[in-house]
């Protein structure tokens, strides 16, 4: 996109310091299928506080929640189109803040 | 099935879910508390400021053992443009006193700390258990949950929804709306380690003295937001928060923006040298009363953020979390021993009594603040900008004479807002403020 100068950038240095206890082969954030992204898919790129979206070599946006904070603004802003499907992780899995 | 029966089912163990466990368990209820967490607090997020009084009403020794990081003795309330801040500062004496107003927490110890009071007081606590959906009967009313435990349906005679912001139960169950991405703010935070004797120095403090700072202005780049930092006894939160809708129209990323306001020259001294140890997000309810949903119904009752009690204004949230969820479990208890069932015919008395408590009161008095600062984002951005301008030109000593630089002072006004902008302003805030 082009803003990562200005947006900062490293998450991944940021979700390093966080503890979590991923549900292997259970994602509870999924994407519909599409080929073209919409306009609020494509938002989730930048707005995901945990940098979970993102733009495959296809051009389609792709979520991988494993860093995910469980805070919901995805699942806000898509609950109109219904282009995501959002679960809380199973009980005991997901996000685990030490300090919060 | 493996059915078994409580008084009361609380879903969540936050400051609102566990002042109502507590309150129903202490008073003989059975009451039966779901956390999906591993441990109480493992899933939530706050900046974070314990208000004395609304635990003291709970928990009236609370001090003995809880774990409070400082007391509050000094409030900043700074605006920002990108190389200054215009602060008020308020710092008394008087903040020293044998039970502080305000205290600095760590929620994933202190929710920690409440959990264990709400055993002590006798009601069972389950954790790693996600509640799926609300059990009704025949004739709609709420009559226990199902979880995603093995068998996991609970019977209750009524259940209360501690279950935060982003809650899903009461929401898919229709209880209450989808929160719109205008009514609630996405808020990041960094935990900033640092020596005692280091946060004491730069802040000037002694012993368990705490500064806190609330930030606006150019740092949240003209989105609807704050920022704050909080001195902890080892560490500073540090965090920045705007509204979903701004956020999903500017582009700007959260990690971002955080990482832009601790680079401020005015921040950047402050958490120098800091070791980062967390990272964390959430949503805040931010609507107020008109975004507020129907809190209570046919065997459930909700509070906390889940019933977008927050006084944005103020910065307050876990006062009105644990205070609804005292008056939830009050008006439980009293219907239990007035033998009456929980029905929305009587379960509306937990809204009347919300309503007497400063926590609809204040809700209803900044009702038109939220439209307020959606019609108006001048307030947060242009403001700032220009009282810093105009304390640059009255400090600065440069040959020019006062009655210049006053006229320079007004001149810029008038150019950036115009009169009838200003005078507008004024009246708005005002006419939301009363």
């Amino acid at each position: 996109m082009g803003t990562e100068a200005t947006n900062g950038g490293k998450i991944e240095e940021k979700l390093f310091q966080n503890r979590y206890q991923v549900d292997s082969g259970r994602p509870h954030v999924k994407i519909r299928e599409h080929d073209k992204p919409s306009e609020t898919l494509m938002k989730l790129t930048n707005i995901c506080p945990a940098g979970c979206y993102t733009v495959d070599d296809k051009g389609r946006v792709e979520v991988v929640p494993d860093g995910c904070m469980e805070c919901g603004t995805c699942r806000i802003l898509t609950a109109e189109s219904g282009e995501l499907e959002w679960n809380y992780p199973r009980g005991g899995y997901g996000v685990l803040f030490k300090f919060g | 099935m493996n059915e078994e029966r409580f008084d009361a089912i609380v879903v969540g163990a936050g400051p609102s879910g566990n002042a109502a466990a507590y309150t129903m368990a202490k008073n003989g209820l059975k009451v039966l508390q779901l956390e999906r967490g591993e441990y109480p607090g493992s899933k939530n997020v706050q900046g974070a400021i314990l208000y004395s009084d609304a635990l003291e009403k709970i928990i009236p020794d609370f001090r003995e053992d809880a774990p409070l990081e400082r007391h509050v003795v000094e409030q900043r309330i700074w605006m920002m443009d990108d190389s200054s801040h215009t602060g008020m500062h308020y710092r008394s004496e008087d903040f020293n006193e044998e039970k502080p107003n305000r205290y600095t927490i760590i929620r994933a110890q202190f929710d920690k700390w409440f959990s264990r009071r709400v055993r002590e007081a006798g009601a069972t606590v389950l954790c790693e258990t996600t509640v799926t959906e609300l059990l009704r009967d025949t004739k709609g009313r709420v009559i226990g949950v199902r979880t995603d435990r093995e068998g996991g349906v609970l019977l209750a005679d009524v259940v209360v929804l501690g279950e935060g912001v982003n809650g899903l139960v009461g929401q898919r169950a229709g209880l209450r709306e989808e929160l719109k991405p205008k009514n609630v703010a996405l808020a990041v935070k960094e935990m900033h380690f640092l020596p005692q004797e280091t946060i004491e120095q730069r802040f000037g403090l002694k012993g368990d003295e705490g500064v806190v700072i609330e930030a606006m202005g150019t740092i949240t780049k003209g989105m609807t937001g704050t920022g704050f930092l909080y001195t902890n006894r080892e560490s500073i939160s540090i965090g920045i928060g705007c509204l979903v809708e701004d956020f999903a129209n500017s582009g700007v990323t959260p990690y971002g923006l955080l990482d832009t306001f601790k680079n401020h020259p005015s921040i950047k001294p402050l958490l120098a040298g800091a070791e980062v140890k967390e990272y964390a997000a959430h949503l805040i309810p931010e609507g107020g009363f008109r975004a507020m949903p129907e809190i209570f119904g046919e065997g459930w009752v909700t509070v906390g953020d889940a019933a977008h009690l927050v006084n944005a204004v103020h910065r307050e949230g876990s006062n009105l979390a644990m205070t609804s969820g005292r008056i939830a479990g009050e008006t439980i208890v009293y219907l239990k021993r007035r033998r009456e069932p929980c029905t929305a015919e009587y379960l509306k008395e937990y809204r009347k009594r919300l309503e007497e408590s400063f926590v609809l009161k204040d809700m209803r008095k900044y009702k038109d603040i939220p439209d307020l600062l959606h019609g108006s984002r001048q307030l947060l951005d242009l403001y700032p900008r220009l009282m810093s301008k105009a304390a640059q030109v009255w400090f600065r000593v440069d040959g020019k004479d006062k009655r210049a630089k006053e006229k320079e002072i007004i001149g810029s006004l008038r150019r950036q807002r115009g009169i009838v902008g200003l005078v507008g302003d004024v009246v708005r805030v005002a006419r939301a403020w009363r």
